[in-house]
């Protein structure tokens, strides 16, 4: 009896001190170390954007060396796919899966600690393997994220701290991915049915999918590169009968679905967001699904598409342009669906709002200069050039990145039980975008005019491009003082949020999460809720 | 509709992606360049085929998106209709997403495997140059006739002409001829790419890739490494000078006499002086070793070790002769042995040994070489 006493007493609030994150089991405090998290390597990462732009303002060596620029390439990209988006996807799945779903937590809460904690010493060493160059570490790792070999064969200590950055990292995703779709499929509230799931669940169902499938396989590829460089191996080394190809399909095998993996759950919050502010249930909530298992399918089977350049057969070659472009059906569903769900709807504009109509025009402006790219014969033009940095990352940054934004707007009442600022939320929203487009957009110009990637320095004839993509790029980074600035206002205090907090909310396959106070107490769903 | 070249215009024309579809802007770096062989022209129109469907897909989203938010915004009453998904067209209108977007696709695949069965083609080729990449720069073999052209980054002014654009010789074809290239790389992967002429194909150590064209237009191109290649992946241009085709049997003639006369040097007998072998030296060793090695010998330690006091260049001439020819296995240190005659390597040791202060004092001789071979 005294037993449950204690251990009653023992769950009313969250433990004090270091120990209630340390040893965390709770999804909220869990997705709030990850959001967290990917916050501070948003600051890191973009910190390396913003010298490599200064780097390219002008023709000439101004602030960096070639080697350290490229090494800045490469961990600007690796910090932004590893440490920023998909830390930031997996903490909003933890604090909103087991919300919407009305599950009182994860299905495996001490495993969803480890797959935390083990993201600190990763970061770590990946901005060590920065650093190690500097005090006799070797060569940089100056190969960009794709780490192909034989130049990664050249790098020094850095690439064996990168090697051992994606093994720790593929374990957190791994575990993280495990947790996901066992909660998913396990704890869902007693009527709460599959085709009932809020569209955010069901774009991390996939995504979590795609991560066990595919990250097995680049931890694989990144360990044969640490044979060869250590121990005699030669899987990547054509002089030993090995391949250097061989690696690049092993990244790519990894690297296209991560692609998918980076824009599922955003595409996820779109579901939610765009519903909530037209005042309309989903449209085509069936034809998402489906199409998101489409798109999940169709990705994991045209990774070469980044590789057109490599000397492939005619009949691979068209195989994989036609599957590429096949791609366009599963996204252009998406579009189609957020397009009609605005269609006969009643609009408001608030923040989160702003950034789910920006992403459906500016993800579909990716996608097009995607098609251009699947194009075989063009994209050999195209490949490797500055059109492909502006191509991605019109894909990324609204794909991905606007979508994290948007979801950070849409629950930050939520979570904090604060109002944000609105109107600074759309100064930030403007401003952002403002500067993301004068980034990106004179990209697609240098790289036809025949700017490749990855170069420290150019000719004169890139030189407004660059400049340009200079100034929107400060101007770009600049916006996200504000972000943090409103982040901790509302964190601070605010008007007080509704439960609800937004009118429509609740409208079509919506979560449980509008149903508990905000901010939610500790303890969620204790008793399971009945979903009618 | 003309404009002047003049960054101001250049930079004012940005605003509209109207650009895009309009060939007129091709000389004012908004798009591709301009092509020179019949391939590189397919492929530009089916570059301008995507662009405009890329275009009229962005512009048609938007636009009605813009309109959706002005019809059914809030503010001017609009109530949203809460059936829409569950009527006819709510249910079975995902039928017609693939099949417009399928019907687009179509309309692409089409052109674009007749231009990728162009690229595939490969005609009987009347020249056929292998393209060798290594870190940092390009060599061409006319596998015809013997001739090699081994082609460096030269210091120029910064302008829009020359600067990074720049090489010691010049990439030598003759016009409307049948060309194949073969492309391959000593060290890690490199990608030849020139623009107007040829298309991208990597140069990937262990593997022979073919590519080919037939320019039509003869003129000067520039190109650069297309794939990441370390540290001097900016600093390896190309620059191809298409010329007619006397000329070009004219060039083929006095270059296979240069080389001949080269190699007649490097294998005679002859006992060089010091001063010699030091100047040819120098003027080797600034343009082979000075990427890594730096003009002064001092090198970016850790990775690429000083020569000035080196205990190589210092020590016995047999090791120094060996790094030098064979390379240093696990470094970047690459083998010149093939690159090099013995001559030439011979300066450069020479020079090694005995520049900034390294006080060796031996003479390495091309006798010396040709038996550390």
């Amino acid at each position: 009896m005294s037993d449950a006493i204690t251990h009653e007493a023992h769950h009313h609030g969250p433990p004090t001190g270091a120990k209630r994150w340390l040893y965390s089991t709770n999804h909220k405090d869990i997705g709030t170390m990850y959001l967290i998290f990917a916050l501070i390597m948003l600051f890191i990462g973009g910190a390396m954007a913003m010298v490599i732009r200064a780097e390219l303002w002008m023709p000439g060596l101004q602030l960096v060396q070639p080697d350290f620029f490229n090494n800045l390439v490469t961990n600007h990209a690796l910090i932004m796919v590893f440490a920023v988006v998909m830390p930031a996807g997996v903490g909003l799945a933890n604090w909103m899966i087991p919300l919407m779903i009305g599950a009182p937590d994860m299905a495996m809460p001490r495993m969803n600690n480890m797959s935390f904690w083990l993201l600190p010493p990763a970061a770590c060493m990946l901005i060590l393997s920065m650093i190690v160059p500097f005090f006799g570490g070797g060569q940089t790792v100056n190969t960009g994220w794709t780490l192909y070999p034989p130049l990664s064969i050249q790098s020094g200590m850095g690439m064996d701290l990168l090697i051992f950055t994606i093994h720790i990292l593929g374990v957190s995703s791994i575990m993280g991915s495990i947790n996901i779709i066992t909660t998913i499929i396990n704890m869902r509230a007693p009527g709460m049915t599959m085709m009932k799931l809020p569209m955010f669940v069901w774009s991390w169902f996939y995504t979590a999918l795609l991560l066990i499938v595919v990250m097995p396989i680049f931890a694989g590829g990144v360990t044969m590169l640490l044979f060869d460089r250590h121990f005699g191996t030669s899987f990547f080394d054509a002089a030993g009968g090995g391949d250097p190809v061989l690696f690049q399909h092993i990244f790519w095998f990894f690297g296209h679905p991560e692609v998918y993996v980076l824009l599922l759950p955003s595409i996820g919050v779109l579901g939610m967001v765009i519903p909530t502010f037209a005042r309309k249930p989903l449209f085509g909530y069936k034809s998402l699904v489906y199409g998101m298992a489409a798109l999940y399918g169709l990705g994991l089977i045209v990774w070469a598409h980044h590789q057109y350049t490599i000397g492939m057969s005619i009949e691979t070659t068209t195989y994989f342009m036609i599957g590429t472009i096949l791609i366009s059906i599963p996204v252009g569903l998406m579009i189609f669906n957020f397009i009609f769900t605005l269609w006969r709807g009643s609009i408001t504009f608030e923040t989160p709002m702003l950034f789910a109509l920006g992403i459906i025009v500016m993800f579909s402006f990716a996608g097009t200069t995607g098609v251009m790219l699947a194009v075989v014969p063009a994209d050999l033009q195209y490949h490797d050039t500055y059109f492909v940095v502006a191509h991605f990352h019109y894909a990324l940054i609204p794909g991905s990145l606007f979508g994290l934004y948007a979801a950070v707007f849409f629950w930050l009442p939520k979570w904090t039980g604060h109002m944000y600022n609105e109107r600074l939320g759309k100064i930030f929203f403007w401003w952002t975008t403002i500067g993301f487009n004068l980034t990106f957009f004179p990209q697609h110009f240098s790289g036809l005019a025949g700017m490749p990637r990855r170069i420290v320095d150019y000719n004169m004839i890139f030189t407004e491009f660059n400049v340009m993509s200079s100034v929107g790029a400060f101007i770009f980074g600049l916006s996200h003082l504000l972000f943090l600035y409103i982040i901790i206002k509302t964190i601070k205090g605010g008007e007080k949020a509704t439960d609800e907090v937004w009118e429509g909310s609740s409208i079509g396959c919506a979560g449980l999460e509008w149903t508990v106070p905000s901010p939610p107490p500790f303890h969620t769903f204790e008793t399971a809720p009945q979903v009618k | 509709m003309h404009l002047k070249r003049d960054s101001k215009l250049r930079l004012a024309t940005i605003g509209g992606v109207f650009a895009l579809s309009n060939p007129a802007y091709a000389e004012y770096g908004l798009n591709l360049v301009e092509p020179a062989s019949e391939l590189t022209a397919n492929v530009f129109d089916l570059h301008m085929l995507t662009t405009k469907l890329a275009f009229y897909i962005t512009v048609v989203v938007t636009v009605f998106v813009a309109f959706i938010l002005v019809r059914y915004r809030r503010s001017s009453g609009a109530e949203a209709d809460q059936e829409m998904h569950t009527n006819k067209f709510g249910v079975y209108s995902w039928l017609l997403v693939p099949l417009i977007v399928l019907g687009i696709d179509l309309s692409l695949v089409g052109p674009a495997n007749d231009t990728l069965k162009q690229v595939e083609q490969h005609v009987d080729a009347e020249l056929t140059v292998k393209v060798t990449g290594s870190q940092w720069k390009w060599t061409y073999d006319y596998l015809d006739n013997g001739v090699r052209v081994v082609s460096n980054l030269q210091e120029h002014e910064a302008d829009e002409v020359g600067y990074l654009r720049s090489v010691d010789n010049h990439f030598v074809l003759p016009v409307d001829t049948n060309i194949r290239f073969l492309h391959t790389a000593t060290d890690v992967l490199h990608a030849w790419w020139v623009p107007a002429i040829a298309i991208k194909k990597d140069s990937i150590p262990g593997y022979i890739h073919e590519t080919s064209t037939r320019v039509t237009k003869e003129g000067t191109y520039y190109g650069q490494c297309a794939e990441n290649c370390g540290k001097g992946h900016a600093y390896m241009p190309i620059v191809v000078d298409v010329i007619s085709k006397e000329k070009f049997s004219e060039w083929v003639v006095a270059r296979t006499a240069d080389a001949n006369a080269a190699a007649a040097e490097a294998s005679a007998d002859k006992v060089w002086s010091k001063e010699d072998l030091m100047a040819r030296g120098e003027e080797l060793y600034v343009k082979n070793c000075a990427a890594c090695h730096q003009v002064n010998g001092a090198g970016l330690p850790p990775v690429f070790p000083a020569l000035k006091g080196s205990a190589i260049a210092l020590g016995a001439v047999a090791e120094h002769l060996d790094v030098v020819i064979k390379g240093k296995a696990g470094t970047a240190m690459a083998a010149w042995g093939a690159q090099l005659n013995d001559l030439e390597v011979a300066a450069i040791v020479t020079y090694e040994r005995n520049a900034w202060g390294n006080d060796a004092g031996d003479l390495v001789q091309p006798a010396d070489v040709k038996s550390a071979r």
